[in-house]
């Protein structure tokens, strides 16, 4: 585990990066709006839909892809994969994003922002609430994430002693990094819990949180796969095939348990029966599965595991399918009653992608600033 | 793939431990009524739509009246009425009515009925389960759920729980906060009975002990079509009036809907159609405390998880604690001599 790791190097402001700029402005003027004269200036939530797309994409879905991370660290920490080590830092890195992002995001859906300290208060915090143990577990594992991701920052800044330091107590972080993730990823699925009747049979269940887990650490390898061969294009470095190959690997068996479980336990509750009514959820549900087979397919694979295109759009399903089963659960299928619908609106959906962007801004910045990329051999 | 199947199927099995821990079947016991709970009974056989109750409501939580605009300045009134057409920002309290498909109005239809939606003051309210900083309480002697701004940080997964649709959000202002029927605290600690009560003309919307409140309700349901007999007004043990008994159906709801509440209906249309969402029996709550619970029970499994992957860790960053001075040095010596300039 001694690779180095160094900057790429290479000019910043590019096109790319101006066109980001652009949907970041545009994100800004809605922020301004958004807390000026409140959500529904914006948005199209409504007491149906408490919660559409910030909550479904920025936190729910958007941890999940920032999964990456701690898949990694799964697999390079609890399995001793060390041959993986080099791809960590990158994984880390958009891990970082992605929760610090979704934290964002949770200042601006929330509606009484001001207050949101009190979830550390003792005075006020429930011990029944999932929403606290998320709420929680989310704030420090974006901590956690951020001192993980410190070395690289600390060897840009040629900081050796602190350094040191950092390298003897990581462990500890690291082991903290792999509980909390763990235990809100399948959190992010028992909040549905309560929700009773709203969310549609297929896809209100009791082991709801653990095919959250099980998802969330498919899309983390998921995104890996299709995260280092987006650089290897768009970055000008070389392909990462047969690491790549090993790790999809892994994905047709964590998919392949989902799919037992799931389907499983629609056939155990009857709730399989929903799958017949008329409506687009059956048909929602079936895409879902179509993705998760497709990828399984494919990946399982030997020779088609070491071909770049099969392994782009095979990791492309995982994360789509993944992402899918998230929007169906929390927002597509979800039913409060008659006369309530929702779409996202314009504004919406430009806070959204502003700080999709953003991320994608701030991960430019970082491989071409500081040590994130392995040295290629 | 070189981690073999038994070490996959070891961590997937660790994993669904945590994941859902043991059964659910040592479920936490349901969420009894405080002996003393207070509640509110509505006659929907009684109610004659005159919102006399949905004004009194606005009136005592200084809610403000939504005019139709148009209207009232075609008319050069204001507020005359109230615009709104169900539970919202500024509405707490709600009378609907229910007319047949066919029938143009109530009059023409011999089932129409009116219907009155507020929060149930649910036994075990999900409402207050889900608050993740305990804005919404239950009184552990009234039973009234109530609400306290600052606390609550606009999450908005009351909305989310409640199984009745209703905690409702200011999406309109800048500074919001959760709106929900509070059964008139304020007033009950003076005293007083809840605003609906009081205002009521026919007592549809009766205030009571929610004991005595099922017992009434049940003599209700036993009612013969026709017969004259003795409606108490406002609360019971007080004022009645004498009625005409209208055909009731056999269903005291909110007994045992979501686990119970404290806010009691009776009808002669079935409630499904009245609008009341199918909330079964059983408090989501209870499922989602118990699966929750079982998991972080005293924090131990999370304790033990945590206990071997720091171990874990600890075993397999050996070589990364050991001081690589050539490693530091070659950074600042050659750090990345020509980068050359890429385009993304
Ligand atoms: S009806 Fe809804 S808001 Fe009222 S107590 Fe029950 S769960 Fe809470
Ligand atoms: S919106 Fe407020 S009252 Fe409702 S769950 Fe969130 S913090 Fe609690
Ligand atoms: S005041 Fe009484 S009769 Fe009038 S609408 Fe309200 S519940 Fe019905």
């Amino acid at each position: 585990m001694t690779e180095a790791f160094r900057p790429l190097g290479g000019k910043l402001l590019t096109r790319h990066f101006y066109f980001m700029g652009v949907l970041v402005l545009i994100c800004g003027y809605f922020l301004v709006r958004r807390f000026v004269f409140g959500i529904g200036d914006v948005s199209h939530l409504s007491d149906g839909f408490p919660w559409g797309l910030w909550i479904t994409y920025d936190v729910v879905t958007g941890t999940a892809i920032a999964c990456g991370g701690y898949a990694m660290a799964l697999l390079v920490y609890v399995f001793n994969r060390g041959q993986f080590h080099p791809m960590i830092r990158v994984a880390l890195l958009t891990s970082v994003f992605g929760y610090t992002l979704a934290g964002a995001s949770i200042v601006v859906d929330v509606g009484r922002y001001w207050q949101l300290y009190n979830v550390f208060l003792p005075q006020y915090i429930n011990l029944n609430s999932v929403m606290l143990e998320v709420a929680l577990c989310v704030t420090l594992y974006t901590l956690v994430l951020w001192i993980e991701f410190s070395p690289a920052i600390l060897e840009a800044m040629k900081a050796n002693r602190l350094l040191r330091f950092m390298r003897h107590i990581l462990f500890f972080f690291i082991g903290v990094g792999i509980l909390l993730p763990t235990m809100h990823q399948s959190s992010l699925g028992s909040l549905l819990l309560i929700a009773g009747y709203k969310v549609h049979d297929l896809w209100q269940t009791t082991i709801i949180p653990l095919l959250f887990l099980i998802t969330a650490i498919t899309m983390g390898y998921g995104i890996v796969v299709f995260e280092s061969l987006y650089a290897s294009v768009n970055l000008g470095r070389k392909l990462e095939t047969p690491m790549l190959a090993k790790i999809s690997a892994i994905i047709p068996w964590l998919l392949g348990a989902y799919l037992v479980l799931r389907i499983g336990d629609l056939f155990l509750t009857g709730n399989i029966r929903a799958i017949a009514e008329p409506g687009f959820e059956p048909w929602l549900f079936l895409v879902e599965i179509a993705l998760f087979v497709f990828a399984i397919v494919t990946l399982a694979d030997k020779y088609h595991r070491t071909r770049p295109t099969i392994l782009f759009w095979s990791s492309l399903a995982v994360v789509l399918g993944g992402a899918l089963y998230r929007f169906d659960a929390f927002m597509i299928a979800f039913d409060p009653g008659p006369g309530w619908h929702y779409f996202p609106s314009v504004g919406e959906m430009s806070i959204t992608l502003g700080i999709v962007a953003f991320e994608i801004m701030a991960y430019l910045f970082f491989v071409k600033k500081t040590p994130i990329m392995a040295t290629e051999h | 793939m070189n981690i073999d199947r038994r070490q996959f199927f070891k961590v997937m099995a660790a994993g669904s431990a945590v994941a859902v821990g043991a059964s659910p079947v040592q479920a936490r016991p349901c969420k009894t009524l405080p002996p003393d709970a207070i509640g509110i009974l509505y006659d929907a056989n009684l109610c004659i739509g005159c919102k006399a109750c949905e004004h009194a409501c606005k009136d005592a939580n200084d809610m403000p009246i939504s005019g139709n605009g148009p209207i009232d300045q075609a008319h050069g009134v204001q507020g005359a009425w109230d615009g709104d057409d169900d539970l919202n920002g500024r509405t707490m309290n709600k009378i609907k009515a229910y007319v047949a498909e066919g029938s143009r109005t109530a009059l023409e239809d011999p089932d129409a009925s009116f219907i009155k939606r507020a929060c149930m003051h649910c036994i075990d309210p999900d409402c207050v389960s889900a608050c993740p900083v305990s804005a919404l309480t239950k009184d552990t002697f009234t039973g009234i759920v109530s609400y306290n701004p600052d606390a609550c940080i606009g999450c908005r997964y009351c909305q989310l729980a409640c199984p009745f649709n209703i905690p409702k959000f200011q999406y309109d202002k800048t500074f919001p906060q959760i709106v929900k029927c509070q059964m008139c605290a304020p007033r009950i600690a003076e005293g007083e009975i809840p605003a609906c009560c009081d205002a009521c003309p026919t007592g549809a919307s009766l205030f009571g002990r929610v004991e005595d409140l099922r017992v009434e309700g049940h003599r209700r349901l036993a009612m013969q079509p026709g017969e004259r007999v003795e409606f108490p007004l406002n609360q019971l043990g007080g004022k009645t009036r004498e009625a005409e008994a209208k055909k009731y159906l056999p269903h005291l709801y909110g007994e045992t809907e979501s686990g119970g509440t404290q806010y009691l209906m009776v009808a002669g249309v079935p409630f499904e159609e009245l609008g009341m969402p199918p909330v079964g029996d059983e408090s989501r709550a209870r499922l989602s405390e118990t699966l929750q619970h079982t998991l972080y029970k005293g924090m131990v499994a999370p304790g033990l998880l945590l206990g071997g992957l720091v171990y874990a860790a600890y075993q397999h960053t050996k070589e990364d604690r050991e001081d690589h001075p050539e490693h530091e040095t070659s950074l600042t010596d050659e750090r990345d001599p020509k980068p050359e300039s890429r385009d993304d």
